[in-house]
């Protein structure tokens, strides 16, 4: 249950940044970079007790896994953590999707 | 724990053994911390609102594993000061890491030393001294993989010579290890034969991280329904190009190859 180690580093990565009341995170989570976002949202409300966000909403925009093929040049999506092409080669490079960031917040 | 540096990871303890300063000094921290985070101003006192309680939006962009993804960086500068090679070891509970390490330690010509990371008990690290290396037992309680801070605390405490070999035991757990960088130089995960063949394809997280696969307990070959070439196959579909090592901890089989991807 690493999501909760995540969310207490959400936690963290705020308020290293402002120590006002925070009523909105928000995050941009890869589909490929092993969080599940609704066992990260359990978690939150968990990790976010007696901290400034407490109670906040947390607000998760997921990222579609992107590659470039480098055999074929094709850019296509991906679904999981397989790297393979739709022409069929494996030499592909990950453009996006491992992405595990907190975006922006509100403060009152 | 502390908000602000998510320290006081009051479940988490460490234990050495074998050596000198096998003592236990309580909760050290290789980081700076005397609770002012370097900002004097920084207290943990309730923050008054203010007054105007608009709110507006605060544009961050930064990556929730920033903090040890930064205490991993420091971990990688320390050991790579001091030329010592830290190496991840990432696998199921059982797929024979402690026994890897056992004959590692009898064939390696350099220094160990372990830092051995479990929920619970010292079993690892007393099996790491009777094999004749000093261990650093990180009890993580309910914690399921090791961190940056973790393996930073352990080091101070642990003091490896250098140009030595620190492996670092994580927590028997294909899922969660996989998103902590610790500072190591190369990851290994470790598979055995008796898992089956199917894993790389279950938990790609990990074999996309891993530098080496070892696949271990060839020697039960024989008695198991695994196919070594789709475990190679799929592991690559996941992560092109990883090498997968054969080899068998408990009779030495392909050891050689293991010893020599080290150096």
């Amino acid at each position: 249950m690493h999501e909760l180690a995540i969310a207490e580093s959400v936690v963290s990565a705020v308020l290293e940044r402002t120590d006002r009341h925070v009523s909105v995170v928000r995050l941009r989570v890869g589909q490929l970079s092993g969080v599940v976002p609704d066992a990260l949202t359990f978690c939150f409300e968990i990790a976010t007790v007696g901290t400034p966000l407490e109670g906040a909403v947390l607000e998760i925009e997921e990222q579609r896994g992107r590659a470039q093929c480098r055999s074929c040049g094709q850019e296509f999506s991906l679904d999981d953590a397989i790297l393979l092409c739709p022409c069929g080669s494996a030499d592909v490079e990950l453009l996006a999707g491992r992405d595990l960031s907190v975006t922006s917040v509100e403060v009152a | 724990m502390c908000s602000t540096c998510g320290c006081g990871e009051a479940d988490v303890r460490l234990t050495t053994l074998g050596g000198e300063g096998s003592t236990g000094h309580g909760h050290g921290h290789a980081h700076q911390h005397d609770h002012d985070h370097g900002d004097p101003d920084h207290h943990h006192v309730p923050v008054e609102r203010d007054e105007e309680l608009r709110t507006h939006t605060l544009e961050l962009e930064v990556a929730v594993l920033a903090k040890n993804d930064g205490l991993a960086a420091l971990n990688r500068d320390w050991l790579t000061e001091r030329g010592i090679t830290a190496l991840n070891l990432m696998s199921s509970p059982g797929a024979g890491k402690t026994t890897l390490l056992e004959r590692t330690i009898a064939a390696a010509g350099r220094p160990v030393t372990v830092i051995e990371g479990d929920q619970e008990t010292l079993f690892d690290a007393e099996r790491i001294r009777r094999a004749g290396a000093r261990a650093v037992q990180v009890n993580t309680g309910a914690g399921c993989h090791l961190d940056a801070a973790m393996v930073s605390r352990a080091l101070e405490e642990l003091q490896p010579d250098r140009d030595s070999i620190v492996f670092i035991e994580n927590v028997g757990n294909l899922v969660c290890p996989a998103l902590f960088d610790l500072g190591e130089k190369r990851k290994v995960v470790v598979i055995s034969v008796t898992e089956g063949d199917d894993k790389p394809l279950k938990y790609p997280h990990i074999f996309a991280a891993a530098d080496l696969v070892v696949l271990n307990k060839t020697d039960l070959l024989p008695y198991v329904d695994f196919d070594p070439e789709r475990l190679t196959r799929d592991a690559r579909t996941i992560n092109p190009g990883v090498q997968v090592l054969p080899l068998s901890a408990t009779t030495g089989e392909n050891f050689g190859a293991w010893l020599e991807w080290l150096y």
